[in-house]
């Protein structure tokens, strides 16, 4: 090729560029690019805890037997069209929906429809331990596992094709709330089988089959996750034709690709005020049911000791962290429950921000010239907490007033940075939790109780019997107000005992482009495209 | 040529056997165990660690083990990543050709406007073209890539809306993976909207190359110039000036064949410069391309990915620089009895 070749063939590339053919038009109007803030660890919601997972599979892949009803929380029918519990609260019946088609994909072609093995083997491969599915590739299941769901739950039983009945070894109030969430998906029996006689069993989780809205069509591990409309999908067909998940980590490059079009809808907009003054984009904010902590190593010396805790939450300005990382835009934490939960008990007293009781405190836990200790900074973006690793820096600021130096650990990848923390590689960690459903259990089991210590929710391992107890009574009734009395008790040991300290509740925010229309984000659980559509 | 040839294949293998000697002696050099880092598992098994020792023959003498260590090289086993859990190999097979594409196509803008210009500039000696152009050379080269690039987005993406700011296409298209570099994958795929597509990842290739093409871009101006000044003084242009030929046929019949020959002896240093500045421009544009791998492996301590991407960026950079040694010899036969390296 010579010279004026060249340049000629650069004109014609320059020249294609600039005449924008009408149709492009067309097939980004049929799609949605959501630009989100990490990778999903798994395709499948029963294994994991992280919202970022949660945001790319639950709603979109699968569908639960219940689900919940976006404005009063309360329980509505879904995979199980109505249900039965008996009077002692042990023996729950389910009557399932007919007709409902899994998907079709390059991998796999369902013959049925969903029936009562699906359920079973949905549920039995978190319960039983010997199921063939249940290690596979050496998964856990830490929402399960943290709500204690094995010990819960004595037997699945199918009664026909379309019944199943749950017998439970207690009654437990928050059982419904539980199989509504986002993590009690409904899997394939059909896929396992497929996949045994294969013997590729770790695929189950990689490559989703569900009944939900959307089928996985490619997946790019950090670059993108390309979803296809599931044709024969039970509820009111999706609008569009490809749902994608652009990866995008960094947040300045989610509001450039928001800003330049190549992104409809991003999660977790820096810059919202700026974003509000453009016509063509709109802020969408929740109140979400979460709390941001800083959370204590307590097996791991200086934080075993209870004075060194309450010091360090003496000696945080929590204030001037609202203003600075949330920009006014949360609620200052009394407790790890937010205003919005039935439990929130209002007679708590607030933490104050005091350098001088901080440092008697620690005088008297025998670190009067302080100590070194590190920070966990997460490496991601949540609602919880939109800049930990600023916050790490402010609270390494607070905390040089009482002499205790802090080097902050971040620069981890997502994933990475969990597991060393499940680990308790950490002395510190800034960490918080969101809500999978409104239930109170749902924030105090997970994040404090013994079993979820090292499970990957409980990164404090602190492990309290008492606060243990006081959660189980909790459940075994289901009267609110001696349920609330419970709670406030467990919190109570809470705040005498600081594993960790509660900063922020936040609001949940995000910003699309006006074209997308419908409903994205609930108060809490994951996103949901179900009802998207475009202009 | 043959003796040309063979002292180059000769410098290629010396060069490539000290890259995978410091290569090797990052194993050592890195913080924590060697074997951990390879099994690209935080926290390998014991049994784990007990094949790989094996494989690697961790127990043996240096020697042995850079012996091992080379066949892996060579067998396309470079360990496997602790972020991603892929073979490091398959992720490079992924992202180079993006970088190439990236390189590339800027190594081609660069040349097309800044050798001209620079002929221009010769042309006109002294005169205020030449001092505007060299001005303007030098402004170009001493700005910051990082900063062009974000200048760029800011300007052409986001007030003007006129280019896209990041990746290589837009996520709509579906373009099957057949050699990696998506023009030529476009072409080879049967989307409907296969021109769609390809508009698309026009749009998107514009603004990286041209960030990554000015400091090369400027460098070839001067260069051009100086090769061009250097022709013009010969004995043969004033001989074709006193035979009375025009000037225009004197730059164009004479000139610049000439003038070009050095400057493509110089294309191949520079790439070494270009794939720097392609990779801060990758992690800028979202390009996925190695430069971006290889710093995000940073970030995350990932060593293995590291250390074989440093190993195969380097040898692709000083393939690429032999290459062009080759074309300038075959195009400028003198340079085919020079005794050294140059």
């Amino acid at each position: 090729m010579n010279k004026g070749q060249l340049i000629l063939s650069l004109i014609v590339t320059v020249l294609l560029v600039s005449c924008d053919s009408g149709n492009s038009t067309s097939l980004s109007a049929k799609s949605i690019i959501y630009c989100s803030e990490g990778s999903p660890a798994s395709f499948n919601p029963q294994t994991i805890t992280s919202g970022t997972s949660i945001d790319a599979t639950s709603n979109q892949l699968y569908d639960r037997l219940l689900s919940f009803n976006p404005g009063d929380n309360d329980i509505k029918p879904a995979l199980a069209k109505s249900w039965h519990v008996t009077r002692d609260g042990k023996m729950i019946t389910f009557y399932l929906r007919k007709n409902v088609e899994f998907h079709q994909t390059e991998y796999f072609t369902p013959t049925r429809t969903f029936n009562a093995d699906d359920v079973l083997f949905s549920f039995n491969r978190i319960l039983d331990q010997n199921h063939e599915f249940n290690s596979v590739a050496g998964v856990q299941y830490p929402f399960f596992q943290s709500v204690n769901f094995s010990s819960l739950v004595y037997e699945v039983e199918k009664i026909n094709e379309y019944t199943v009945r749950f017998k439970l070894n207690h009654s437990d109030s928050s059982f419904l709330s539980n199989l509504a969430s986002d993590y009690s998906v409904i899997i394939s029996a059909e896929y396992g089988k497929q996949l045994s006689q294969i013997n590729l069993h770790h695929n189950i989780d990689l490559l989703p089959i569900g009944t939900g809205p959307f089928k996985l069509k490619e997946y790019r591990a950090g670059s993108f996750i390309r979803y296809y409309p599931h044709e024969n999908y039970w509820r009111e067909k999706v609008k569009i034709e490809q749902l994608i998940f652009d990866i995008t980590p960094s947040n300045t490059s989610r509001l450039t690709k928001l800003l330049t079009g190549a992104c409809d809808v991003i999660a977790y907009p820096i810059a919202t005020e700026q974003i509000q003054k453009y016509s063509n984009l709109t802020l969408d904010a929740v109140t979400s049911l979460n709390v941001g902590y800083l959370g204590f190593n307590t097996q791991k010396p200086p934080f075993d000791n209870k004075l060194v805790r309450k010091a360090i939450a003496f000696a945080i300005n929590k204030k001037a962290i609202i203003e600075t990382i949330y920009a006014g835009k949360a609620d200052m934490a009394k407790s790890i429950l937010p205003k919005s939960s039935w439990a929130y008990d209002d007679s708590a007293s607030e933490q104050v921000y005091s350098v001088e009781t901080a440092r008697i405190l620690l005088h008297e836990a025998g670190y009067p010239n302080g100590f070194t200790m590190n920070i966990w900074a997460m490496p991601v973006q949540r609602a919880y907490n939109p800049d930990a690793l600023t916050m790490a820096k402010l609270i390494q600021a607070d905390l040089q007033k009482i002499g205790i130096t802090v080097k902050i650990i971040s620069g981890y990848e997502w994933e990475v940075f969990l597991n060393m923390v499940r680990l308790g590689e950490h002395q510190s960690v800034l960490l918080g939790w969101s809500a999978d459903h409104p239930d109170p259990d749902n924030f105090l089991t997970p994040i404090l109780s013994c079993d979820s210590a090292g499970k990957g929710s409980n990164n404090t391992q602190w492990c309290n019997k008492d606060f243990d107890q006081l959660l189980k009574d909790a459940l075994q009734t289901a009267n609110i107000n001696q349920r609330k009395k419970y709670y406030a008790q467990a919190l109570a040991i809470v705040a005498e005992e600081v594993p960790l300290l509660p900063i922020a509740h936040s609001k949940r925010y995000q910003a699309r482009s006006t074209d997308v229309k419908g409903k994205l984000l609930n108060a809490f659980g994951g996103i949901d495209f179900r009802k998207v559509s475009k202009n | 040529m043959l003796t040309f040839t063979l002292r180059r294949i000769n410098l290629l293998l010396i060069t490539i056997f000290l890259l995978t000697l410091v290569s090797f002696s990052l194993n050592f050099l890195f913080p924590g165990d060697p074997l951990v880092n390879l099994s690209g598992r935080i926290n390998p098994t014991p049994e784990q660690l007990l094949i790989l020792s094996e494989q690697y023959q961790h127990n043996a003498n240096f020697f042995i083990q850079y012996w091992t260590y080379l066949q892996h090289i060579f067998k396309g086993e470079l360990g496997v990543s602790m972020a991603s859990r892929l073979p490091i190999n398959s992720e490079i097979i992924n992202l180079l050709p993006a970088t190439i594409e990236l390189s590339m196509t800027a190594l081609i803008i660069a040349m097309c406007i800044g050798i001209p210009i620079g002929f221009i500039a010769a042309i006109n000696h002294k005169k205020i073209t030449d001092n505007i152009i060299l001005t303007i050379a030098m402004l170009g080269y001493s700005v910051p890539v990082f900063w062009l690039a974000l200048v760029a987005i800011l300007v052409f993406s986001i007030q003007l809306n006129w280019l896209p700011s990041a990746g290589q296409i837009s996520l709509l298209y579906e373009i099957k993976h057949v050699t990696g570099i998506q023009f030529i994958d476009i072409l080879l795929s049967d989307s409907e909207y296969k021109w769609q597509a390809f508009q698309n990842a026009s749009s998107h290739i514009i603004l990286p190359a041209c960030v990554v093409a000015l400091a090369p871009g400027t460098l070839f101006i001067r260069l051009a110039r100086t090769a061009m000044l250097d022709v013009l003084e010969t004995g043969y242009i004033r001989a074709a000036k006193a035979k009375g030929l025009s000037f225009t046929q004197i730059i164009y019949r004479h000139a610049i064949r000439n003038a070009l020959i050095n400057v493509i002896r110089h294309v191949g240093l520079q790439f070494a410069n270009l794939m720097t500045l392609a990779m801060v421009t990758e992690v800028i544009f979202n390009w996925p391309g190695i430069g971006r791998w290889l710093i995000e492996s940073i970030y995350q301590r990932d060593y293995t990915a590291i250390q074989a991407g440093l190993l195969v960026l380097s040898s692709f950079i000083f393939i690429v620089h032999i290459l062009t040694d080759f074309i300038y010899a075959a195009l400028n036969p003198l340079a085919r009895d020079s005794k050294h390296g140059t």
